[in-house]
């Protein structure tokens, strides 16, 4: 699997231009470096070499001494110096290695390159568009490419390996990794192997992957494909296929039968990197807790069942928040049980004592579930504490049975005919008798009704 | 009355600063003898009025309150390969025509920060490939000193107009003697720096790792004066550097004492002609008679110098000209069925043959499956000869040879016979292949008045060496560089 990532940066990889944003006017971030004009010299952007090295070291990468830039030369009008500068015989790092399920999947390398522009056509296709726009926005973006070993074996695999790279990039801070915004593309390579052979079959490259649903489905598909060409007794041939998310399949877009000669050599405006020793030293001190191991963490600490803390350590900002609400002395496991219920589906992320305060409220039972819910969402937009909010609307559990005794009547007399069902044997008809207690007393104890409304239903 | 097109920039320095005539005075005396002379050098492409007359009431503004800077109010032509914002800047091809790049490089700007004032732009092979000028894709230049034959090149417009008179200053860049082989050629001092002593950013790649732009003057304290305004690291190119670069403080200190190494395998170089190998032995003996002491030094990888060269520059060349491709700037067919015509088709067009040849060359020579035996190869050359240098100056202080093994020859002489024409550069490019400064100083005129150039190279970084032993030439020989009486 190759993955191209764009590095946390504010400038581009060779000049001071803007990276920018989806959707910025054509050709608007853009210098004489990065339109290629004659002349103009590129200069290495720091930032995006530390990101590098972040990844790196993240991946279990060793990270030669010495490192350079390659020029990889074709002509194409999206790339304006007719070549790349990328890095081919000496990369930034070598053999790595990404903990997946357990499962070590072996990185080859990671390096960085810049970006191309894009070329938009007048029309449908190329060959029918009588005219072609070029932007050149993207050109010279840094991206960071991560090869993989063949070791990915599934559709499931290589999902799943591609999410846990994204949560490993934004753990370190090396990139927002959003896969919409283009900050990540995954381009899967996908051969068959018979079964209990070592050689790999013929491979083709799969592109325009934009989420991991359509990584998934277009593996599955070509893993489809290739299956019924091989049995059919046909050939597999070398090429790169692009997926339509419209059609839902993949479709043949460039031979790779005559391997392109891209005439590599060493990028002469760019001398030689020699990396600091003590920089890699401060790097790797700096990491943060990479996901795998705070996920081992959660378990043994908290004793979160595995399931909860692969879902709580996929992301930071959750796992930041799980342990800051466990250390407000909530409870470890009602805590992770909010957060994956309610905090990661809305995106609204409370603050650490107020979870801890919501959580404490619901496990002494002084607010039921649905208002706790209520609570939580009011916390997060006006910031004031769950127990003030509590207070305000009055939300307290009523678990008094003198009480809860008048509202029980007063829906039984309302609901004569769920009464009756009940009583002539349809059970069922306690479920909606209790949902219109729950609509009419939503602060009632709901174990306490449930009690009370059986023993008046006789 | 001075002749205001015959002075070196430390006299009209001073002159200035009296009030004898104002920089606008002397930027109208050089322009009336660009009228008068450029008709048959043709050392100029094209002229900037827009820039002089501005740079020149600049000037005049400056040493009314006193600026001492040398240069300010020096007229001064650019090559055609250094861009200059808003001013068509060509590479000497028809690829580029109408180019008028949007920035100024940064060699350029630092002399017009110091005062300069830019006449127009200099005739050049195109993309500088070449050693005679006659490469250009706009017309021939011709030496001032014999109208029928080349300025060398492929500065040759930088030389020419130097050695006319048309300009005190002029701006060339050497990739393998392209400075010092026009400056030997029409009598002139020529200068390479080091490589990355002055910034790229600018100069329109021909070989990225051999190109360095350096100064065309009539004294070597004039050369010294230019590079030190233009030298240091520039933070847009990564390759420029900021090593001590004193190259005033010792220039009059002479060369007593000092050991100069003379390579055998230059000295008897191939094809060197009687004349210009009686004026190296000329020279030697006033060296000898300043104090020097001549030391035999060899260089034993030279034969594979050129070789090694025109595998490495052209594989540059190769990239760096991928960008003329018509999609952005330039040259571009309009009527092209699809993109890789229309790439065919402008290239052929916009490029000369000399240009298509060395990027079909350097194509090849980074092709897999020839990249081990010429590219890599070649480096590894280069690397020896870079070795042969370092031990060479273990055992002097600098080299001294001749520049060019001939004087100037007829214009067409040599454009049939491509190697021919190669071997120009058999004295000058080993300099480039080991990133060494050197310099070309007049060394005296061949029976027929055609000037020799004698050529000092110095280890990376000792521009100030170079310049000390040229300034040590110039007044123990009392050779100096003198306009020509162009006839």
């Amino acid at each position: 699997m190759e993955v191209h990532v764009q590095p946390r940066t504010r400038s581009k990889m060779f000049c001071g231009c803007a990276v920018g944003q989806l959707g910025d006017p054509p050709n608007s971030n853009v210098c004489e470096v990065c339109l290629g004009m004659p002349g103009t010299l590129p200069v290495i952007n720091k930032a995006a070499v530390e990101a590098c090295l972040k990844t790196a070291l993240a991946l279990n990468c060793e990270i030669p001494r010495h490192t350079k830039f390659d020029r990889k030369n074709y002509m194409y009008p999206d790339l304006p110096k007719g070549y790349q500068i990328s890095q081919y015989d000496l990369p930034m790092s070598i053999s790595g290695y990404l903990e997946l399920d357990g499962r070590r999947v072996r990185v080859r390398r990671v390096h960085l390159e810049e970006d191309t522009g894009k070329l938009i056509h007048a029309g449908d296709k190329l060959h029918q568009a009588r005219e072609s726009f070029v932007d050149l926005n993207r050109a010279g973006v840094p991206l960071m490419e991560i090869v993989t070993e063949p070791d990915l074996r599934s559709a499931d695999e290589a999902r799943d390996y591609a999410v846990a790279l994204r949560t490993l990039l934004r753990t370190i801070g090396a990139s927002e990794a959003e896969m919409e915004k283009g900050q990540l593309r995954a381009e899967p390579n996908i051969s068959l192997r018979r079964a209990g052979t070592e050689e790999l079959g013929v491979k083709t490259e799969l592109k325009n992957i934009n989420s991991f649903r359509a990584l998934h489905r277009a593996i599955s598909f070509e893993v489809a494909r290739q299956t019924e060409v091989l049995e059919s007794g046909g050939k597999v041939l070398q090429e790169t296929r692009g997926w339509s998310d419209a059609e839902q399949r993949t479709f043949s877009q460039r031979s790779k039968e005559f391997a392109e000669d891209y005439r590599y050599f060493p990028e002469p405006d760019l001398p030689p990197l020699e990396i600091d020793a003590a920089w890699i030293e401060d790097l790797r001190r700096a990491l943060p807790e990479l996901p795998g191991a705070r996920r081992g963490r959660l378990v043994s600490q908290y004793a979160l069942p595995a399931a909860d803390a692969v879902l709580i350590a996929a992301d930071r900002d959750l796992a930041d928040l799980f342990e800051a609400a466990v250390a407000a002395g909530a409870e470890a496991k009602p805590v992770a049980n909010w957060i994956i219920g309610e905090v990661a589906p809305t995106g609204k992320i409370p603050t650490p004592e107020h979870l801890a305060e919501l959580v404490k409220l619901v496990t002494s039972g002084n607010v039921t579930r649905d208002q706790a819910r209520e609570v939580l969402l009011e916390s997060v937009e006006t910031g004031l504490s769950p127990t003030k909010i509590v207070a305000e609307h009055g939300y307290a559990q009523v678990s008094d049975e003198s009480t809860l005794q008048d509202e029980v009547e007063a829906v039984m007399a309302a609901n004569p005919r769920a009464v009756e069902d009940y009583r002539a044997g349809k059970k069922q008809a306690l479920g909606a008798l209790m949902a219109e207690l729950r609509k009419r007393t939503p602060q009632a104890n709901p174990k306490v009704a449930s009690e009370l409304l059986l023993r008046l239903l006789g | 009355m001075t002749n205001l097109t015959e002075l070196t920039i430390r006299e009209a320095a001073k002159q200035l600063r009296l009030h004898s005539f104002s920089a606008a005075e002397l930027v109208t005396a050089h322009i009336d003898q660009i009228e008068k002379l450029d008709r048959r050098v043709k050392a100029f492409l094209r002229f900037t009025p827009e820039l002089w007359e501005k740079q020149a009431e600049e000037a005049d503004a400056r040493i009314n309150n006193g600026d001492m800077g040398p240069l300010v109010g020096i007229p001064m032509a650019v090559k055609d390969v250094l861009c200059v914002r808003g001013v068509e800047t060509t590479a000497g091809s028809q690829i580029l025509r109408g180019f008028k790049p949007p920035y100024t490089g940064t060699a350029v700007s630092r002399l017009f920060d110091a005062g300069a004032v830019m006449l127009g732009v200099t005739n050049c092979d195109e993309f500088a490939m070449g050693s005679s000028t006659e490469n250009s894709g706009y017309h021939p230049t011709h030496n001032p000193w014999d109208l029928d034959r080349v300025p060398g090149g492929s500065s040759g417009g930088s030389a020419a107009a130097v050695a006319s008179g048309e300009a005190m200053i002029a701006l060339g860049t050497d990739t393998g003697g392209s400075i010092r082989q026009p400056a030997a050629l029409c009598g002139v001092v020529g200068m390479k720096p080091t490589y990355g002593r002055v910034s790229r950013y600018g100069l329109i790649a021909f070989a990225s790792s051999l190109d360095q732009i350096g100064p065309f003057t009539r004294s070597v304290e004039d050369a010294a004066i230019v590079l030190e305004a233009m030298a240091g690291h520039d933070p847009l190119d990564a390759t420029s550097s900021n090593r001590p670069n004193d190259v005033l403080r010792d220039l009059e200190t002479g060369v007593k004492g000092m050991r100069l190494g003379v390579p055998r395998e230059y000295y008897h170089v191939e094809g060197i002609e009687p004349a210009v190998k009686a004026a190296v032995d000329k020279a030697i003996t006033s060296f000898r008679n300043a104090g020097a002491e001549i030391v035999d030094v060899t260089l034993p990888h030279t034969d594979y110098g050129l070789a090694a060269y025109y595998i490495i520059a052209p594989a540059e060349c190769s990239s760096n000209l991928a960008r003329f491709d018509g999609v952005r700037y330039g040259m571009s067919v309009d009527d092209a069925q699809n993109i890789t015509e229309a790439y065919m088709r402008t290239r052929r067009k916009g490029f000369g043959t000399e240009v298509r040849r060395r990027v079909m060359l350097g194509t090849y020579a980074l092709s897999s499956g020839y990249y081990d035996a010429y590219y890599l190869k070649a480096q590894k050359v280069r690397t020896l000869i870079k070795r042969d240098f370092d031990l060479a100056f273990e055992k002097c202080d600098a080299i001294i040879s001749a520049t060019s093994p001939t004087v100037a020859f007829p214009i067409g002489s040599k454009t049939q016979d491509p190697l021919s024409m190669y071997l120009c550069d058999v004295l000058t490019l080993g300099g480039n292949l080991a990133g060494l400064p050197g310099i070309s100083v007049p060394c005296g005129m061949s029976e027929d008045l055609l000037p020799i150039g004698l050529q000092i190279m110095a280890p990376q970084w000792r521009e100030d060496v170079a310049l000390r032993v040229a300034r040590a030439y110039e007044v123990a020989s009392g050779v100096k560089a003198e306009v020509a009486p162009v006839v």
